[in-house]
């Protein structure tokens, strides 16, 4: 066992590029149920945007391009969710269960004929001089567009909720949207673009797996990260800048029992697997404590009376 | 319930449904040989299933209008293959290719049940009826070579193993893979990381990654997906061998080398047996000299001397003259494995459950 | 213009004609997607609905319905008893492995004695595993309040490495040459969940589940537990005016469920799987929850949709070795079936009107 195979640099490094699609899904997610609706297809959502993505990014010979793809495939995706809550009222636990079988399969289709292939790269930004500083360096300033697009996203997002008339609107649909129609917004609206972002985001962040982190494209690809990502948004108490910490966490335990398996530590692998998981759950337990910061409509079917 | 093919055959022109049947050859009363295929993952995986499929479409071509082969892909070990085996037998299949260890229980099952028709069954041990073979190959002598090339190209004298599920067949890759490097390399070491998966790209990558990151500069896999060889593209300077197939999309550099799953020639000769009518129950573990371990050329990137001596132990390997597990070897804990000049025996390859000596680290249990 | 209304109750014709539209529009768009991928639409869902029952080899297809199809209903009953009330159990899959390891472990713990009680034990144990699995969820969200949906998810992915531990350690077969797996139970007389009558495909487990339909018939129609759940799901604040305590009710949901999940796992791996391996899980805890949907959470409707949703996945095998229909196609059918059932609830507990809206 050598510990000090593991280098702490490096490591930290490592961090960034694991939380950057669990940055993405589950600060769109965020939004969403902030609006009042749980949304659970983020994993149908996310795979979605990994195909599209994939695809366009193969097709077009552009990473960029097959970005913008994955992002509208995701929104596109969430729509038949959106028809189902906003506009037939079904129940949104099921349709969002549905919403992930739906896109995995449908993913797997459309994945058919991209197996095996390889994806055009995307290179680091270059920064020049700053990512020659010894420990900052390779930390912050050695990672690809999209990192840096995920952290601007969380400080957007948090600026727009607190500070915009737009945002404000948003969290009273979340909070009552009984009051809210009576105020005049349009909350079904309202909600059917908040879900389109959540679907946007999450499509990011699964493109960001099949083009970047892997990069290649197989079925089912995401394993279960969008699942990761709603507990997340549990985590951060629906606060933006709290995601940033859950997602490096949990990107980073992640990171942490591969890396110790690498080191011959003698952990057996299931359980260092196990870890993050459980890690999660009692997270969990401690943050649901405090449950009041949950919007108030979250997960109810809106129908206005009038 | 037994049926022959006979009445598979006269059911099947019974059957007024499926549009795509054309089964033209029933017409002149000379049925084709059928041969059916059991995929545990996607045709398009680009390793273990995509190399299976090859030898299929082999078959195909080798036959032409003689044969007809069908398959299903994706099929979970367990219940769902017995029953797409059962459905495959009853639609008239002669032969039938089970490609996974996991389906081991259920060819025989299904075998039991329809003695025409003959099994072969990739990787396993158990023949419980006649009409039941196996049929695996010689990775590790593919390891040695790759070991050899391993030891002499690091730099950093740490080798990356991205090994799958502690059976016997991966540890025997370690193995293999190490004795070699040792032999040219006395300081090299091995990071083995377990996996847990034959194919899940992400887990490979993030395997890759770590591996480089702790200090390896050439990466050893077990598993099947191409996202080593991309991540090893990254990083610049990784060497990696291409696994199941021979991810030539890397070549000459990062992937150096690979082991290819050649099944072409063995599904020919068992479907020509079939047509024949010689065919008998056979447990089949061959390696370079028959074919089935195919070693992917040896690109530039290797040094000259070092290729040489690469296809020199390939040709040993070959036609016999070298076994790739050849004394003195101990065992990890220091026992005695091999005396001098001795080599391992089948049998105890077959299960082989420990380290040899100079690897770090334990099993996993 | 055309609005929604809600009707003042649930209307009954629709609750029975709802599953049939969506299995009728499912059909429709399933066979526009297999025109789209190149194949006749109409001979695969020819061969996907009807070969199974009617075709040629159906007394092979018949039996294998009851085999795939009694797991999904074991657990899809003990999920619906939770999702009326509001309490959503994700981690079935999860609580069936557990049974199942639970289940083969009691067994294997007697190899290689004889008796007729190892079976019954088996049984008793599965069910705890499940049942113990389930309770950690319930148990969080009754003390802390945590959400039970990701606490019971979360849980699904400690079971797999759990599952993956137990393969290649303490339940591997001793005689297996070094391979992960355990011992085949299928080989092992007094713990093989064998079939009671030979061809039917009837195991134990389809015997189960049977009585899980006629238990939870009962329990909802004529029972206090039953009551509490259905008006804690349809209306929260009368339920506790009523006197139901939810803590009660959450203990007891997620306790069912995780106990029917645990008995399916345990049927399936002493029965049809045979084997405690690394791939034992083949997603029929998420699978359910389509299942108890489609089922519109009515015991009788759960049982009809699981035999439907075993005929899709065993017409979708014919499919694709007969006309080479890609497997994924049979998941998205499997996705499209549940979006088109919620879809057409709507009418069921709204109705449209056209003309203006009214003003309050």
């Amino acid at each position: 066992m050598d510990l000090s195979a593991i280098n702490p640099i490096l490591f930290v490094a490592s961090f960034f590029v694991a939380a950057t699609p669990l940055i993405f899904a589950a600060t769109g997610e965020l939004v969403v149920e902030k609006s009042g609706v749980l949304n659970l297809g983020v994993e149908g959502m996310m795979i979605m945007g990994a195909i599209c993505g994939f695809a366009t990014a193969v097709e077009s010979g552009s990473p960029l391009l097959g970005f913008a793809a994955a992002a509208a495939g995701g929104a596109a995706l969430s729509l038949l969710f959106a028809f189902l809550t906003q506009v037939m009222l079904a129940n949104q636990v099921a349709s969002g269960l549905a919403l992930t079988l739906f896109g995995l399969g449908f993913s797997a289709l459309l994945g058919q004929s991209y197996v095996g292939v390889k994806p055009p790269r995307m290179a680091d930004l270059d920064f020049g001089p700053l990512s020659d500083i010894p420990v900052l360096g390779p930390v912050f300033f050695s990672h690809d567009l999209i990192v840096y697009l995920g952290l601007g996203l969380v400080v957007v997002v948090w600026a727009v909720l607190k500070f915009t008339r737009a945002g404000l609107t948003l969290r009273a649909v979340g909070e009552n949207h009984d009051a809210a129609h009576a105020l005049g917004f349009k909350v079904k609206r309202m909600r059917t673009l908040a879900i389109m972002f959540g679907g946007a985001c999450a499509g990011l962040g699964g493109a960001y797996i099949s083009l970047i982190r892997v990069p290649q494209w197989t079925e089912g690809m995401t394993a279960g990260v969008g699942w990761i990502a709603l507990a997340l948004v549990v985590f951060a108490s629906w606060r933006p800048f709290r995601v940033l910490l859950g997602a490096y966490l949990f990107g980073g335990l992640v990171q942490l029992q591969l890396n110790l398996q690498g080191a011959g530590v003698a952990i057996p692998v299931e359980y260092l697997a196990m870890s993050p998981y459980v890690f999660t759950i009692v997270v969990l337990v401690f943050l649901s404590r405090s449950r009041s910061s949950a919007p108030g409509s979250l997960g109810r079917i809106f129908h206005a009376s009038s | 319930m037994t049926f022959t093919k006979r009445t598979a055959a006269k059911l099947l022109l019974g059957t007024a449904l499926a549009a795509g049947m054309g089964t033209a050859a029933f017409a002149d009363g000379h049925a084709k040989t059928k041969v059916g295929f059991v995929y545990v993952g996607p045709v398009g995986d680009g390793g273990w299933t995509y190399e299976h499929d090859k030898g299929r479409l082999a078959v195909e071509a080798e036959f032409g209008d003689k044969v007809e082969t069908v398959f299903v892909e994706s099929v979970a070990e367990g219940p769902d293959s017995e029953r797409v085996m059962t459905q495959m037998a009853l639609d008239g299949a002669d032969l039938i290719f089970t490609t996974s260890f996991g389906y081991m229980d259920p060819t025989n099952n299904v075998a039991a049940k329809f003695p025409d028709v003959k099994f072969e069954h990739a990787t396993g041990y158990k023949r419980l009826h006649p009409n039941v073979s196996t049929y695996s190959a010689r990775f590790y002598e593919g390891r040695a070579i790759q070991g050899h090339i391993a030891g002499n190209m690091t730099k950093s004298n740490i080798v990356g193993y991205i090994a799958s599920y502690p059976i016997p067949e991966v540890i025997r890759g370690i193995n293999s893979a190490f004795i070699h490097a040792r032999k040219v390399n006395p300081e090299v070491e091995f990071k083995i990381v377990w996996a847990y998966t034959w194919f899940d790209p992400a887990k490979e990558a993030d395997a890759a990654k770590v591996l480089i990151d702790q200090g390896a500069d050439v990466i050893l896999q077990h598993t099947d997906s191409t996202a080593p060889q991309a991540a090893a593209q990254e990083a610049g300077n990784v060497v990696t061998f291409g696994q199941a197939s021979d991810m030539g999309q890397y070549a000459p550099f990062p992937r150096v080398s690979s082991i290819i799953d050649d099944w072409a020639p063995y599904y020919i000769a068992r479907t020509k047996a079939v047509m024949d009518g010689t065919w008998e129950q056979k447990d089949t573990w061959d390696g370079i000299g028959a074919g089935m371990v195919g070693i992917g050329e040896i690109s530039d990137a290797v040094p000259a001397d070092v290729k040489a001596q690469a296809l020199e132990m390939k040709a040993a390997l070959a036609d016999g003259s070298y076994h790739a597990f050849t004394g003195p070897l101990n065992k990890q804990d220091g026992t005695p494995f091999l005396a001098e000049g001795e080599t391992a025996d089948d049998g105890t390859l077959a299960g082989m459950n420990f380290y040899v000596e100079g690897i770090e680290g334990e099993i996993p249990q | 213009m055309i609005t929604v209304v809600k009707r003042p109750e649930p209307s009954r014709a629709f609750s029975l004609a709802a599953p049939l539209l969506a299995v009728l529009a499912t059909m429709v768009f399933g066979g526009l997607l297999f025109a789209l991928l190149g194949k006749d639409p109409l001979a695969a869902i020819v061969t996907i609905f009807w070969e199974p029952l009617f075709g040629e080899f159906a007394f092979f297809y018949r039996p294998q319905l009851l085999i795939k199809g009694a797991p999904l209903v074991l657990i899809a009953i003990g999920l619906s008893l939770g999702f009326k009330a509001g309490i959503w159990n994700i981690g079935a899959e999860g609580q069936y492995i557990m049974g199942a390891l639970f289940g083969a472990g009691a067994g294997l713990a007697f190899y290689p004695a004889e008796s007729i009680f190892i079976l019954p034990l088996m049984v008793l144990a599965g069910a705890f595993g499940g049942w113990i699995w389930a309770m950690i969820p319930a148990v969080l969200k009754v003390k802390f309040g945590t959400n039970e949906i990701l606490v019971s998810l979360m849980l699904v992915y400690v079971a797999e490495q759990f599952l993956a531990s137990m393969s290649l350690g303490l339940l591997k077969n001793p005689e297996g040459f070094g391979f992960p797996g355990s011992r085949n139970l299928q080989q092992y007389p007094s713990a093989h969940n064998a079939e009671l009558i030979a061809g039917t495909g009837m195991h134990w487990g389809v015997v189960a589940a049977m009585i899980a339909v006629i238990f939870a018939y009962v329990l909802l129609a004529r029972h206090r537990l039953g009551f509490a759940i259905r008006v804690t799901g349809q209306a929260p604040r009368a339920a506790a005016f009523a006197g139901v305590r939810p803590a009660r009710l959450v203990l007891f949901c997620l306790g069912m469920s995780g106990l029917l999940a645990g008995l399916a796992g345990m049927f399936e791996v002493s029965g049809p799987a045979g084997q405690v391996t690394i791939d034992f899980n083949v997603g029929y805890g998420f699978t359910a929850i389509i299942v108890a949907f489609l089922g519109r959470l009515h015991p009788v409707g759960i049982l009809l949709a699981g035999l439907l949703m075993a005929l899709t996945y065993i017409g979708g095998d014919i499919a694709q070795s007969k006309l080479g229909l890609p497997a994924a196609a049979i998941q998205v059918f499997q996705g499209m079936l549940l979006f088109f059932l919620l879809a057409f609830d709507l009418f069921t507990n709204y109705r449209l009107r056209l003309g203006r809206t009214e003003v309050a």
